[in-house]
């Protein structure tokens, strides 16, 4: 019988230089799904979880999904699953392109990387013809560079990743950037690949196509499931005309648009760097992943040079959170993180964050070698972020360690804006109180794509929720933490969410596997991801208080605007959603492992 | 004054901000009415930055926020 799994796994040892593919048990992948799923849970069998993430010992995973390749809406996302460095994590980390698809037509349904070179190397996965090749002359290129003499030598249909010179010298903040500016962005996914010498991964298949389990079934749900995605405001002209950025002016109109790391909570020139400016100045077209309906990618011009625009996160935290409003400064910075291979979140909230210590005068004029980390300063965002990838100095090395360890560093780690020392996300917390809950209790630390509680906090999606109350956060929270657990595992992409809902996640898992998971199935499955995830780093040493907020977020209230006066209540969140989760002390309990079958 | 902020594609021939009489627009819905955008069309609606509603009583110096489907993450 047909499935849009390949069964197959592709294990890379660099230690000792072999290349072995290995049989996936069905079994186990569908209870995981795949992508980040059974990532974690590969990771956790294999005794991750307690090793150095920067040592030989750890493995780097880029894992496909079921869907990955697969003809149904979105259905090329990847993710690259590891023990982060950042914070001794699970990390996890999802990106578009198209290069997971090619990995899945080449025949594998995942690459694992083991040990380490001895000296720089790339990987060229061609079918079946898989090969390590020496990277001298590529070590220390820039992504786009890498990217350019790559598809030099295998032809322009090969999909490149690699990490820039910001993975190469083991920043933190260093990611795994595919298609020029698709990135696998959190975590510091990228020191774990620079800490292998591997600087790239070239895929290229002869096959374009994976046949699913039932072909008429599949076609019948992704028609229906598109027709909903081009007929939804959202996702069939929101996001293709106005990309990501558009949320600039929403979160800055409610309040809750975090400024000058996060000192305030609206930023007064907003107008400057939002979406309807991006637009109005930059925008030459849409950007697509693979198979994508909606397009949410900026194509802008940049002086001349056409690259991939700042999506909303970008945009805020070089922007706003640095006391900026230079919308080409925040364009030219943003291609210079995609170039580095830095965090495009991680980095910019790096550089708020030092900017808020050069003001309160703990970074001096003098660590700041000519460029002064002033709130606005064009100059400083774009050469910052230049210093951090190439480690050009003493602090910007620092710095390129997240803003955890730069304010440790300086004995304030309270002024760090992070959760499990991973920077928190465009939206202040403390007058939206789900993404709070989402924030403290994210496996992988701040983020807000692990049960995006925006949706329905302040888009209305699918229904409204006041943003103010704690009542019902914490089972909508977990609700969709499961959701989105399912869709990272599945290979396609998280703004589809917008339009369609678990049963239609089921019924194209379902066409496309074999599998029979009913829609309320198929969120245990996400639940039983979201465990395992949670399983990894206990192991790995997580304790029951890192599940919490900084004390800005719980103490200091917003000191103006519409949300006013807010501190974030997780105290009143948190235990009612461990009671939901069946977790005690931030842990599964037996009886819940039981249930979710992880024991 | 009322200030009306308008977002995204509301502002195709619009223009971004009107300042409005509240007396003569004394609610969202009139306001709506005037600008030929129907509620249904409307998915985000403030008013002084907080979630609100059409048949909301405006007064002076208010500002109201209006924004069609649009998201992001
Ligand atoms: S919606 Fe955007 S991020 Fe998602 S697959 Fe499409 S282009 Fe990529």
């Amino acid at each position: 019988m047909s499935t849009t799994y390949n069964l197959k796994m592709l294990r890379v040892n660099l230690t000792d230089q072999t290349i072995k593919t290995e049989d996936l048990d069905e079994k186990l992948a569908k209870k995981f799904l795949g992508g980040r799923g059974l990532g974690t849970k590969i990771l956790y069998d294999e005794g991750v979880a307690t090793v150095d993430p920067l040592s030989p010992e750890n493995k780097l995973i880029f894992i496909n999904g079921p869907l990955t390749g697969a003809n149904v809406p979105t259905g090329g996302r990847y993710m690259v699953v590891t023990k982060a460095p950042l914070n001794n994590m699970i990390a996890s980390s999802n990106s578009g392109g198209v290069w997971g698809a090619r990995l899945k037509y080449a025949g594998y349904d995942a690459l694992i990387v083991e040990g380490k070179s001895e000296k720089p190397v790339y990987l060229v996965i061609d079918d079946e013809h898989v090969e390590i090749k020496d990277a001298a002359t590529l070590w220390g290129k820039t992504s786009e560079e890498t990217e350019e003499a790559l598809k030099e030598t295998y032809g322009k249909n090969a999909s490149v990743l690699n990490i820039g010179p910001a993975g190469e010298n083991l920043a933190l903040l260093a990611c795994i950037i595919n298609e020029a500016d698709r990135a696998a962005g959190r975590t510091g996914v990228g020191a774990v690949m620079g800490s292998k010498n591997l600087k790239a991964v070239v895929c290229s298949s002869k096959r374009t196509v994976v046949e699913p389990y039932d072909k008429e079934a599949l076609r019948e749900t992704v028609t229906a499931s598109l027709k909903l995605i081009k007929e939804n405001g959202v996702t069939g002209t929101g996001l293709p005309t106005y990309g990501t950025a558009v949320l600039v002016n929403i979160i800055n109109n409610v309040g809750s648009f975090p400024t000058k790391n996060w000192q305030e909570s609206q930023f007064a020139t907003s107008e400057e760097i939002s979406g309807e400016m991006l637009k109005e100045k930059f925008l030459v077209k849409q950007g697509f992943c693979h198979r994508c309906p909606i397009g949410c990618g900026r194509v802008i011009n940049m002086n001349g040079k056409i690259v991939g625009g700042p999506e909303y996160e970008p945009l805020w935290a070089y922007g706003a959170n640095c006391g900026l409003d230079d919308l080409e400064a925040i364009t030219i910075a943003n291609y210079w993180a995609n170039e580095m291979g830095l965090d495009a979140i991680g980095a910019p909230t790096t550089i708020a964050t030092a900017m808020e210590l050069y003001q309160k005068g703990y970074i001096t004029d003098e660590d700041c070698d000519g460029v002064p980390l002033k709130w606005g300063s064009s100059e400083a965002i774009i050469e910052w972020t230049k210093r951090m990838g190439l480690g050009s100095n003493p602090l910007a090395k620092l710095m390129a360690s997240g803003s955890y360890r730069l304010c440790e560093h300086y004995g304030v780690p309270e002024l760090s804006m992070s959760v499990k020392k991973q920077d928190m996300p465009a939206y202040d917390a403390r007058g939206i109180q789900g993404i709070g809950l989402t924030y403290a209790t994210s496996n992988r630390g701040g983020c807000h794509v692990r049960g995006y509680m925006i949706s329905p906090e302040i888009l209305g999606l699918p229904q409204p929720l006041d943003r103010f109350a704690t009542e019902d956060k914490a089972l909508w929270t977990k609700i969709f933490q499961d959701l989105t657990a399912v869709i990272d595992s599945s290979g396609m992409c998280l703004f589809t969410s917008f339009a369609i809902g678990a049963a239609e996640y089921a019924a194209m898992i379902n066409a496309a596997t074999g599998t029979n998971y009913t829609p309320e199935e198929l969120l245990v499955v996400g639940e039983r991801i979201y465990n395992i995830e949670r399983m990894f780093n206990k192991a790995a040493g997580m304790k029951p208080e890192d599940d919490t907020l900084p004390k800005r977020l719980l103490e200091e209230p917003i000191p103006d605007g519409p949300s006013k006066g807010e501190v974030s209540k997780l105290h009143i969140l948190l235990p009612q959603y461990y009671e939901l989760r069946g977790w005690e002390n931030a842990f599964p309990t037996e009886a819940t492992l039981k249930r979710l079958e992880l024991l | 004054m009322v200030e009306v902020r308008l977002f995204a594609y509301f502002r195709d021939n619009r223009g971004k901000i009107l300042y409005l009489d509240p007396n003569l627009f004394p609610t969202v819905q009139i306001i709506l009415d005037h600008l030929g955008i129907k509620l249904s069309d409307v998915q985000i609606l403030l008013v002084n930055g907080r979630h609100s509603h059409a048949q909301h009583l405006l007064k002076e110096n208010d500002i109201v926020a209006l924004f069609p489907p649009v998201a992001g993450g």
